[in-house]
């Protein structure tokens, strides 16, 4: 007994003088995959301050300055804080394993990178990525119900991104956590490195101010550097959001929207539509978020671009030969496709021409795809994460549909050319299933009462399907049940929401917790829950599970089994040829 | 409401007694300010920028009244808070992936004030400034503020 305790002891000590806390700390971190030729910026941060002749950082047994070729810089306080730093900015390495060791005093710490090339010849000419913002099984399963209908156990069609050769199941953890967000997930997929919540094209190191931390380079600045294709960033969220922005920025903070629009200008993908324009006019605009005089709409135009603020305007520059088009169309996110083309809430009275995605990503292609170099395409389907989050099931589906169609008009583009890559993938999931119908007819008062579980999960009467699959009235008396795994105090209505999007909770008085929206719990069903998160969420949250990918095209074929979210960088990279100098 | 109120009994009644209640009523009304509404501060609403309404111009500077929600607030008690058109289905203060809307009114309390739950209707008076401007505490940038403010649940 004394002598396990004894162990136990040793053990304990052991594990706390293996924290991290107080150990150097190497960028990029460790296991990181690095595309050969890409650039990033290296930087060790030693604990208590200690000066250059207390350390030492190698990289395979040499100093790291001789691996680089280029001299690093150290600096003892960085910033006035408790650690020094050694960097050296715009970094690159040949394809090799590598081992860095940065030492202090008896400390030694150690991590491995993997730097990969790319085999030429480049095997796609085009590289179209789909994300699902949020997408998850439920929202897959629920869409292909609502759009293709079910007969006795068998859907009557196929969902575009369903039918497709190659899949896989991928995991979407940063390196801080196991649930990540949506800014962190996009960059594993535009930089293929692990980095943390909040973070666009940077690991997350010390220092102070958000621009400042070690970045890495993005695939639209590779491809920009390297090639002459052309460059296509769409979205319905907000440009500046975090999946749209995880093409360009570099910021430790994804509310930077500001600074993200700039990051934009320097980078100039071709395409560029969105919600969003508050961040592009001058402070002197009112409308204008911004917090100085810069006026992005005149330097977009002045830089050859065209601007569009309509879905007319969007299809008439498509239509005349446009190659570079700015398309804000909202000043928040664009309208989702429930509120478009049913329910008309929204902001929709406000700006009644609207693109949808599938018509965004129609005209998009139109644009690149004259370019004889090929183009990058990214299309987010923004909103199918948002309605989640406010745990608008209906909402969230009918963006699964939209992304649908957009993928579908991809395919038709792809078609025998057997020289687009398509991949169709979330950025992380929701904690949502689909569990049963409610039924109006079924006996008793209480909403647990008319769902239909196992033998009673009847088919939903939904209204017919409009000409892209859409059903016209949802409802109806037999309803899907999709239901959230998390979730505030709310109330449940168990029908979909015609009067707006879905607020499931509001602060309270104290400013700290959430209570249910008292709107939502005064109707003949309504169903009053116990929030199962923390008293500070008023909305759903992200899950840890895995997403599918789906993909077709040339370099499909490597996806299969599981993989972690930074392989989708690698696959795409390879597909382009896109390492080397 | 009581405005609207007064006004209409002041129509219906006849032209002696409406001039012998006006000196009153002109006293009761110094204190009332003007009522201006989310969709009356706008002439246009693009996606370029909009437009402030000739009524919202000519009341720059004086006293108005505006109804609204009060969004989730950073601190229980507060000298400002954000006045939207709807309820907020999320608080942008306290998420990085919201965002607020762009038809915000920024609210400056006379003195720190209670908040009240974000789900409540609030009916706010204060001097209307109009044009962009950065709180020099928060860094928030708005458009149009009520300051010297005050408010009740409406």
């Amino acid at each position: 007994m004394r002598a396990q305790k004894w162990l136990m002891t040793i053990l304990a000590t052991g594990l706390a003088g293996a924290t991290p806390a107080l150990s150097q700390t190497i960028y990029p971190i460790n296991r990181a995959e690095i595309l050969e030729g890409s650039r990033f910026d290296f930087k060790v941060e030693f604990p208590n301050a200690p000066t250059s002749a207390d350390v030492k950082v190698t990289i395979n047994g040499k100093p790291a300055a001789d691996i680089f070729g280029k001299p690093t810089a150290f600096t003892q306080n960085e910033e006035g804080q408790k650690h020094s730093a050694l960097w050296l900015r715009g970094a690159t390495l040949p394809a090799g394993n590598y081992v860095v060791e940065a030492t202090q005093g008896a400390n030694k710490a150690t991590v491995k990178w993997e730097v990969f090339a790319t085999a030429q010849p480049r095997r796609a000419k085009n590289v179209i990525l789909f994300i699902g913002d949020g997408m998850s099984v439920a929202h897959r399963t629920a869409a292909r119900i609502m759009s293709k209908g079910w007969e006795e156990g068998r859907f009557n069609g196929e969902l575009a991104i369903d039918d497709m050769p190659n899949m896989a199941l991928i995991s979407t953890s940063g390196s801080d956590s196991i649930v990540t967000d949506s800014a962190n997930s996009a960059h594993a997929y535009t930089t293929g490195h692990k980095s943390c919540v909040n973070a666009l094209g940077v690991y997350c190191a010390k220092n102070a101010l958000t621009l400042d931390h070690p970045k890495v380079e993005t695939i639209s600045e590779v491809i920009k550097r390297r090639s002459k294709m052309t460059i296509g960033v769409v979205t319905n969220a907000e440009i500046e959001d975090a999946t749209p922005a995880a093409m360009v920025a570099h910021t430790r903070r994804r509310s930077d929207y500001n600074d993200i629009v700039k990051m934009f200008y320097d980078v100039k993908p071709d395409v560029i539509m969105g919600g969003g324009s508050p961040n592009f006019l001058p402070k002197t605009t009112p409308g204008s978020k911004r917090t100085d005089d810069l006026d992005f709409i005149a330097q977009f135009k002045a830089a050859g671009y065209t601007i569009a603020t309509t879905k007319t305007e969007m299809n008439a520059a498509a239509a005349s030969g446009t190659k570079k088009l700015l398309g804000l169309y909202n000043t928040s996110n664009v309208d989702g496709a429930f509120d478009l083309r049913l329910a008309k809430k929204g902001s929709v009275a406000k700006f009644p021409d609207q693109p949808d995605v599938a018509e965004q990503t129609r005209a998009a292609i139109d644009m690149l795809k004259s370019n004889e170099d090929g183009f990058f395409l990214m299309v987010e389907s923004g909103r199918i994460d948002k309605y989640s989050h406010s745990l608008d099931w209906e909402r969230a589906v009918f963006d699964t549909i939209m992304l649908d169609n957009a993928v579908k008009i991809a395919k038709d583009f792809a078609g025998e050319r057997n020289d687009t890559l398509i991949i169709v993938v979330p950025d992380h999931t929701h904690a949502v299933s689909l569990v049963g119908t409610y039924d109006d007819e079924r006996p008793g008062q209480l909403l647990r009462d008319k769902l239909g579980t196992y033998a009673d999960s009847k088919a939903p009467n939904y209204g017919p399907l409009d000409a892209d699959g859409y059903p016209t009235n949802v409802n109806t008396s037999r309803r899907l049940a999709v239901v959230f795994g998390t979730y505030p105090d709310t109330c449940d209505t168990g029908r979909p929401f015609m009067d707006g999007e879905r607020v499931p909770a509001l602060k309270s008085a104290d400013g700290k917790t959430n209570v249910a929206n008292e709107a939502d719990c005064t109707g003949p069903l309504a169903t009053r829950k116990a929030g199962n998160l923390p008293f500070d969420a008023n909305s759903g949250v992200h899950s840890g599970d895995d997403g599918i990918l789906t993909a077709m095209g040339p370099g499909a074929e490597k996806f299969r089994g599981h993989k972690p979210n930074t392989y989708v960088f690698r696959v795409m990279a390879e597909a382009l040829a896109l390492g080397g100098e | 409401m009581q405005q609207p109120i007064l006004l209409a009994r002041l129509s219906r009644r006849g032209l002696f007694q409406g001039l012998a209640t006006l000196a009153f009523c002109e006293a009761a009304f110094a204190d009332e300010a003007a009522a201006i509404s989310f969709d009356g501060l706008y002439k246009s609403f693009g996606v370029l920028g909009f437009q402030f309404s000739d009524r919202a111009t000519s009341l720059r500077g004086q006293e108005v009244r505006m109804l609204g929600y009060m969004a989730p607030p950073l601190k229980p008690e507060s000298h400002f808070f954000v006045l939207t058109r709807e309820p907020l289905a999320i608080c942008p203060f306290c998420q990085s992936d919201a965002d607020w809307p762009v038809d915000i009114v920024v609210v400056f309390m006379k003195a720190v004030t209670p908040m009240v739950s974000a789900g409540q209707k609030v009916a706010v008076s204060g001097r209307l400034e109009i044009g962009s401007a950065i709180d020099a505490e928060t860094g928030f940038v708005s458009q149009i503020r009520l300051v010297d403010a005050s408010f009740h649940v409406a």
